[in-house]
């Protein structure tokens, strides 16, 4: 059994590296698969695991994007001018500046992220269930308002970030190579996360949140880790996002709490809460329906998309992995005896 | 800076000002009270929230504003989007709703998530992008000089919200379903074990909640305008009204969409346009920042 998981895991690896190459014309759809892949993760590691179901994880991406812009134009030019100029042609970026700026500001998006998760969680942790996902969905939507009424930051008009100094396909696989590590290290954090002690705490926070408060666990202190984390790598994916955009304005690309800040959850409900497998999972089915409806669709694909918004939270809320476990439970490690089946049935 | 203290003062040199933004508060909120008016319903009695609640607004303005480009009288549109989007509740009830009650109420409002979504998209396809509204030929009254321009058309949607508001309490307070919904509201089992018939309670109060919006909405259509995805911001709205005047509590709910109609409007007169949905957003943030406040002088959390 442990042989057959190092194979799969082996498989899934190469086919990472060799993907890019082999399917050329869907660089960028790949490399939106792995953004895909890390939100539902991290949106997992509250929603599943710790039973906080948060609609605005989307303002993680969102202000990582600007975090990111901000410190790469800020270490070259003043951010005022740049913006007003609505990155107007004048304004150059050496190797040097470009890569030295993207990896200082993706690094700062993710701390920046993790940083604000805390503050936030502070204000809205004592909330719980639905009220939880609203507050947390008002903080993404006033904080897109926000940013867009800021001219500082380029307000509606948004950022014009420079383009990837070498040709275009070596871009693409430059930035499905940089969403790939980071989703990698996203998979592997939180593999190693759950089989931990802290992995305990959180499971037991959304099983019965004051018995784990009685049982001695600093309950608020678990929470806002378990966010600041999700939040660091929601952080970089979009630190990494608005240098692969390269242009990006509030309330349609960073805050966009419509698209990317529901289809996570969407993601994760389709492939199994809770479960290590179910948000990558998820990801792909998704993705790959999102992408057929686009090209088949056009027109139908956004009612397309909340019919299976609907169907899947309404008839289908196991998801794979759930329905995967009910009907193969050896396949998960979950023995059942013979003899207690037979007196069961 | 310079501009927001010199709204501030503006406020100060003319009193007047303060009149006309309160006037128009109260305006935009008795709609707004309309729709949370809904919520609470749905959320009291069935505990499901619904985030689609918006869309139910507009899909009924653009019933009025469809029978109104086929010649029939805008006023007639009221009634006729009561309803239609009776009917459209009832069907959603039958499709969707039914199926959430029982669960987890993460599982109502995504599902209803999705529901507004579609509803938006079929809107647009079917009506186009563009914003559309129904003109009124009424005069505008003019007090303080022309200072107040109060357009008689306001006035008509105003009244309107008032009766359909009037009219809805009445109905809980006497008939026998507004009891049988208050009964289910209390305790579900204990209306069971009494013999009412549950489930028809439930798609009852979901179609009647969709009929107020769709009526709210056909007022909206003759006084502002409408766009296919203008449904959030009454959702949004809906929820700051909700949560800040709690379940089951109508005073409270007019008051506070009232209120919020009002605070609404000089947001935008004090920061700019621009702020107007952050304003609201904001709002929902504080209430629920001060109930958490409350709440934690007992040690508990807003469930």
């Amino acid at each position: 059994m442990a042989k057959n998981k190092t194979i799969l895991y082996a498989l899934i690896l190469a086919f990472t590296f060799i993907s890019p190459f082999a399917f050329p014309d869907f660089g960028t759809q790949l490399a939106t698969l792995w953004l895909m892949i890390i939100v539902s993760i991290t949106w997992d590691m509250t929603g599943g695991q710790m039973g906080y179901n948060s609609l605005g994880n989307i303002f993680f991406y969102g202000t990582g994007m600007y975090v990111a812009a901000l410190i790469a134009i800020g270490l070259v030019y003043d951010v005022g001018d740049y913006t007003n100029a609505a990155g107007g042609g004048i304004y150059k970026f050496t190797d040097l500046q470009y890569f030295g700026g993207m990896f200082l500001g993706v690094l700062g998006a993710g701390l920046f992220c993790s940083l604000s998760a805390v503050v936030i969680g502070l204000l809205t942790f004592g909330l719980r269930g639905p009220y939880f996902a609203i507050g947390t969905l008002g903080v993404a939507i006033a904080a897109g308002e926000l940013v867009s009424n800021w001219d500082w930051v380029g307000g509606g008009q948004g950022i014009a970030l420079p383009v990837y100094p070498g040709d275009l396909d070596t871009g693409k696989v430059y930035f499905y190579f940089l969403f790939a590590a980071v989703g990698v290290s996203t998979f592997l954090f939180v593999k190693w996360l759950y089989g931990t002690r802290f992995g305990a705490a959180i499971n037991a926070i959304r099983d019965d949140e004051e018995k784990a408060d009685a049982m001695g666990i600093h309950t608020l202190r678990y929470k806002l880790y378990t966010w600041a984390m999700a939040a660091f790598f929601v952080g970089l994916a979009g630190g990494i996002s608005a240098f692969q955009l390269i242009h990006f304005e509030p309330l349609e690309s960073a805050y966009q709490t419509i698209n990317l800040g529901i289809f996570m959850v969407v993601c994760v409900l389709l492939g199994g809460k809770g479960t290590l497998w179910g948000p990558v999972v998820g990801a792909i089915l998704f993705h790959l329906f999102k992408e057929i409806t686009w090209n088949y669709l056009l027109g139908w694909q956004w009612v397309a998309l909340g019919a299976l918004i609907v169907v899947t939270v309404v008839y289908f809320q196991d998801g794979v992995m759930g329905w995967l476990e009910h009907k193969r439970p050896e396949w998960f490690g979950i023995k059942i005896e013979k003899k207690v089946a037979e007196q069961a049935e | 800076m310079d501009q927001i203290l010199g709204n501030i003062g503006l406020l100060f040199e003319f009193p007047v000002v303060n009149l006309k933004i309160i006037l128009d508060g109260i305006m935009v909120g008795a709609l707004f009270a309309l729709a949370a008016y809904g919520l609470a319903l749905v959320w009291g009695v069935m505990n499901v929230k619904n985030l689609a609640q918006g869309d139910f607004v507009i899909s009924g303005g653009y019933v009025s504003w469809w029978l109104v480009q086929h010649g029939f009288p805008a006023l007639l549109g009221v009634p006729i989007a009561f309803v239609v989007m009776w009917g459209v509740g009832w069907i959603i009830y039958k499709l969707v709703i039914s199926r959430v009650i029982e669960r987890d109420l993460f599982t109502s409002l995504l599902a209803t998530f999705g529901l507004a979504i579609m509803m938006a998209q079929i809107l647009n396809l079917m009506f186009g992008s563009d914003t559309q509204s129904v003109d009124l030929d009424y005069d505008v009254l003019y007090f303080f000089d022309g200072f107040i321009d109060v357009p008689i058309a306001k006035l008509i949607g105003v009244l309107m919200a008032a009766a359909l508001a009037a009219g809805v309490i009445i109905f809980m307070k006497s008939s026998r379903m507004g009891q049988a919904i208050r009964a289910t509201a209390q305790d579900a089992r204990a209306a069971r074990v009494m013999g009412i018939d549950t489930e028809k309670v439930y798609a009852f109060t979901f179609s009647l909640n969709s009929a107020i919006c769709g009526a709210a909405g056909a007022i909206i259509v003759m006084v502002w305008v409408i766009q296919p995805f203008y449904g959030i911001s009454y959702s949004i709205r809906a929820f700051v009204i909700v949560t800040a005047a709690g379940l089951g509590n109508l005073p409270g709910v007019i008051a506070a969409g009232l209120g919020i109609g009002a605070l609404e409007q000089y947001g935008a007169h004090i920061f700019g346009i621009g702020y107007q949905q952050a304003i609201a957003v904001l709002l929902l943030l504080l209430v629920l920042l001060y109930r958490l406040i409350q709440q934690r002088r007992n040690r508990q959390v807003l469930k």
